[in-house]
């Protein structure tokens, strides 16, 4: 048994220096704010106005309590740091319910802050460099980039100075603050990671002879109806990556639909318009922009400003290789091994590591993000974590002599539950713990299917590894149920006599470049979920041939090849159809209701605010 | 009396100087504390055996290690039968007269501390304070403690109540459009029930890093974004028998706040009588915590 000092003395562990302040968020704003609460307060502003305002600011109204507010943390590219981490844990005890929770697009949200406190958490976030401004309302959201970015071994270069940068130039830019809706840009780093087809702007990098550019994608978005992004050309290259999305956006802004609230994503345009032509006024307006754009506005667009990885090794000379337990036999597998499977992943830098710490449908106590805090500065080279679309963190430049340590630490905050990667991290949007439009408990949903599916060991189970389970509360898709192998989201039917919470099921979605939105099989009441799912795992494992994941035979039961006796659609509703059964309302109320709720289950809604 | 005072503002200008800034010695407070104490203040007053300091955490605890100079006196014993002549009785045994001020602490983020040190003021003895720090923090920053068990000889005290810092069943109830209940427990319990009306101002929301209270400017600007000034009855509660929400008291008086009371009997004495309650039911917040 190795202790700390022995194992920091064997490799010497270098501590790199902390970054720079990012410097996203602004002083001035906060005090703005403030003051535009007591105006609306004391009636001197509208609501309407309030609120446009507020949504700017990245404070969305509370669910049927509209005097809290769920602020709502932009992390561009993903990338969070230790000092940031630490502030989020004080925000959140002094302001909010003592944890925080990562969204699904790599945001950090604080839930239930009162509206009078808002400031107060802005006011915190400048001091380490975080913004909530336009993390809501009708601008350029959080700008994503894969978690994988600068350490997957299939990328052509990292991704993450650009998705910072093109964060720096929309943030505040006035061509952006009044757009018909929401817009969402997303990077990745290869063809498999990522979520470019499910965004407004999508971007995979690649090289051309030598230089490079990016493969984008346009008008693709999820919601209660939604596309997939189409490719705007064979390559675009670097330099023009700035004036395709300024060029994008202006042809957004100019033509969007500012009527109807319900199909004014820009993926509602091109579908209405017709791709080709959507492309070509896209292409043309590009001209125009590189030919109109003034040095100076270009020159914001600043790619070395955000390169912070100079100080990155290569590679680890001193890092050991790490046997991966790809196979585990599970009865004689310890914690820490079982976690390595599933949470520890090797990057393109021999020796190095990507460590995912598992949460559960995305939320951590304020201890917990201290104690993440503390092991990030000490045993990640690269001195940061990111979020993933997963509700997880990915702490990158890992040791292989310090995982263990990791292990431990995590462990000793309750964080080091195994099956980050796997099948068991179920991800679940706010649903009714705090959003107006949810009808069902989709949060909690995620946490039950996480704890059972830990507690059967199917994290453990290699062919269910590549599967993904995603909810949503309500058709709206923020817990982007339909790009997940088995995706839910929430509804109200009526059983027999009596209104009961259910979830649509759908089958086959998947993200990457190759990313398809998943089916429509049947419904499922909320408590018949997990005994559904398990049953899916059961014929599966059953009817399988060798060497095809639950995600391949999901694929070919879409497609009616499966061979065994589910072989399409029908037989696999018929299969179901008795475990989606609810017994008699009088002999067991309880799978009724919802979860996290002993009282009759209603539909209750307010207004959403998702489109202010 | 009046040299007692000039001693202590001395010691006032050098935490100045050392610090930088005064903590819990705004100037529009006595010189001697009577809100929050700021370790250096406390040091000094220790050297020259000018105040009692009161250790409030159990008594195995202060056997173990003390701040030099402290009695044990465990919140339980004075919420044991708490009526104020007991409590003159236990203010006067640990050798605390009129005049000699009383810093009081925990390892409870300073919870404890403040409900002691409430009691005190509210039988009627002025210059009692709470330490800025916790035991634990005490002692990171280095400062000295000891193993001796110490006493102090009886002082008379006299009893003299202040009700302007006290609120019961009756007074909460009372209306008033001037009023102010504040619940100090954290959000989700406040979600979940509270007194009608009351507002929610977590301790957590009062605290600083390393200090049970933020700096008064700091509460000061939440409590204006919030609305609540000078001219309010504020009165503090919390789930149980007022410690969160003494300290929330402390935190208040801190930011310069007068009319301040606590209603120690708090929440639970209003849940086990049946009163009104406010409930909010219709979102499933608790499964957002992550405890
Ligand atoms: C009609 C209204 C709404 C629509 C159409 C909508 C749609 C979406 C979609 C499609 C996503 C996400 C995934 C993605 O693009 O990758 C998303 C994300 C999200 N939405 Fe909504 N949403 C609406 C209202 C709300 C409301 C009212 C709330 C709760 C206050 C909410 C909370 C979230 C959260 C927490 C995320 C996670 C991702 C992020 O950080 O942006 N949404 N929304
Ligand atoms: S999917 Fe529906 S329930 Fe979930 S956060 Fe979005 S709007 Fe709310």
């Amino acid at each position: 048994m190795k202790t700390r000092k022995d194992a920091s003395r064997s490799h010497q562990r270098h501590v790199p220096k902390p970054r720079p302040n990012p410097r996203w968020g602004k002083e001035e704003e906060t005090s703005i704010f403030a003051e535009k609460v007591k105006l609306f307060r004391t009636g001197k502003l509208s609501e309407d106005e309030f609120r446009r305002f507020r949504l700017q600011h990245g404070a969305y109204g509370s669910r049927l309590q509209m005097d809290y507010s769920m602020v709502r943390i932009k992390v561009p590219g993903g990338e969070i740091l230790p000092i940031q981490l630490e502030k989020l844990a004080s925000l959140s005890e002094a302001f909010s319910i003592g944890s925080a929770h990562v969204s699904t697009r790599q945001n950090i949200q604080l839930h239930w802050v009162q509206l009078e406190d808002v400031s107060e958490v802005m006011r915190g976030l400048v001091e380490v460099g975080l913004t909530s401004r336009e993390a809501c309302g009708n601008t350029v959201r959080n700008v994503m980039c894969s978690h994988l970015a600068g350490v997957c071994p299939d990328e052509e270069f990292d991704s993450t100075p650009y998705s910072k940068a093109i964060a720096r130039f929309f943030l505040r830019n006035p061509m952006c603050q009044n757009l018909p809706r929401k817009f969402k840009i997303n990077f990745a780093c290869c063809e498999k990671h990522g979520l470019v087809r499910i965004a407004d702007i999508g971007l995979v990098p690649m090289t051309k002879d030598g230089s490079r550019g990016f493969r984008i994608y346009l008008g693709g978005g999820l919601g209660a109806a939604s596309f997939i992004g189409h490719l705007l050309e064979e390559f675009t290259s670097e330099g023009k990556l700035l004036a395709t999305c300024m060029a994008v956006i202006r042809l957004f802004d100019r033509n969007g639909n500012r009527e109807n609230m319900a199909r004014n994503r820009m993926r509602y345009l091109v579908n209405e318009m017709g791709w080709e032509k959507f492309q070509k006024m896209a292409l043309k307006e590009r001209s125009i922009v590189m030919m109109t754009t003034a040095h100076s506005t270009e020159s914001m667009f600043n790619l070395t400003a955000e390169e912070d990885d100079q100080y990155l090794p290569k590679e680890n000379r001193n890092g050991n290789k790490l046997r991966m337990y790809r196979e585990l036999d599970s009865s004689n597998t310890s914690a820490y091994e079982r976690w390595v499977h599933s949470n520890v992943i090797a990057q393109k830098q021999a020796g190095y590591y990507t460590v995912f710490v598992t949460l559960g449908a995305g939320d951590l106590t304020a201890n917990q993000l201290r104690v993440l805090a503390g092991i990030i500065h000490e045993l990640s080279m690269e001195g940061a974590a990111r979020t993933t679309p997963q509700q997880n963190f990915a702490i990158r430049y890992v040791n292989g002599n310090d995982l263990s340590e990791f292990h431990n630490r995590l462990a000793s905050v309750g964080l080091s539950n195994p099956g980050a990667l796997t099948i068991t991290s179920a991800v679940g949007c706010s649903g009714t713990t705090s959003c107006n439009l949810a009808i069902t408990n989709s949060h909690r949903l995620a946490k039950e299917i996480q704890y059972k599916f830990l507690e059967l060991g199917l994290d453990t189970d290699d062919m269910l590894i590549d599967s993904t389970i995603k909810i949503s509360g309500c058709p709206n898709s923020c817990g982007q149920h339909e790009i997940a192998t088995i995706g839910f989201f929430g509804g109200a039917s009526r059983i027999g006599s009596v209104m009961a919470p259910t979830y649509t099921m759908m089958f086959g979605g998947s993200a990457g470049e190759s990313g398809e939105l998943g089916r429509v099989i049947m419904r499922v009441p909320a408590k018949r979920v997990i005994d559904t799912v398990l049953k899916i795992i059961e014929i599966y494992r059953m009817e399988h041939v060798e060497g095809e994941t639950l995600r391949h035979w999901v694929d070919k039961v879409l497609k009616g090849e499966a061979i065994g006796t589910v072989h399409d659609i029908e037989d696999i509703k018929g299969a179901l159809a008795a475990v989606v059964q609810l017994p008699p309302v009088d002999q067991n109320p309880e799978s009724y209701q919802d979860y996290g709720s002993d009282t009759r289950f209603t539909a209750k809604t307010a207004r959403g605010e998702c489109a202010a | 009396m009046t040299s007692k005072r000039t001693l202590s503002m001395d010691n006032h200008k050098q935490n100045k100087k050392l610090r930088g800034r005064g903590s819990g010695l705004e100037s529009e407070y006595y010189s001697i504390p009577d809100t929050v104490c700021d370790v250096n203040t406390l040091s000094s007053l220790i050297r020259k055996k000018n105040v009692r300091v009161v250790d409030v955490r159990k008594e195995e605890e202060y056997i173990r290690e003390h701040i030099p100079g402290a009695v044990s006196l465990p919140l339980a014993k004075i919420l044991e039968k708490e009526s104020p002549e007991r409590c003159i009785e236990l203010i006067q045994d640990i050798g605390v007269n009129e005049d000699l001020p009383v810093v009081t602490y925990d390892d409870t983020f300073g919870a404890l501390a403040a409900r002691v040190a409430w009691t005190f003021q509210y039988i009627g003895h002025q210059h009692s304070s709470i330490l800025e720090v916790t035991f634990a923090q005490w002692k990171s920053m280095g400062f000295r403690t000891e193993k001796k068990l110490n006493s102090y000889k009886w002082q008379p005290h006299p009893l003299k109540i202040n009700q302007s810092i006290y609120a019961d069943l009756a007074y909460v109830e009372k209306a008033s459009s001037n009023k102010v209940l504040i619940d100090s427990r954290e959000r989700l319990n406040f979600l979940s029930e509270h007194i009608p009306e009351a507002v929610n101002l977590p301790y957590t929301m009062l605290r600083a890093d390393g200090k049970v209270l933020s700096k008064s400017d700091d509460i000061r600007r939440l409590l204006q974004n919030r609305g609540i000034h000078e001219n309010l009855e504020l009165v503090t509660y919390c789930g149980s028998v007022g410690t969160l929400s003494g300290l929330v008291y402390y935190g208040l008086r801190l930011a310069g706040l007068k009319n301040v009371r606590l209603y120690a009997r708090s929440f639970k004495e209003w849940k086990a009588l049946g009163k009104p309650k406010a409930e909010f039911k219709d979102a499933n917040y608790w499964d957002l915590s992550a405890e």
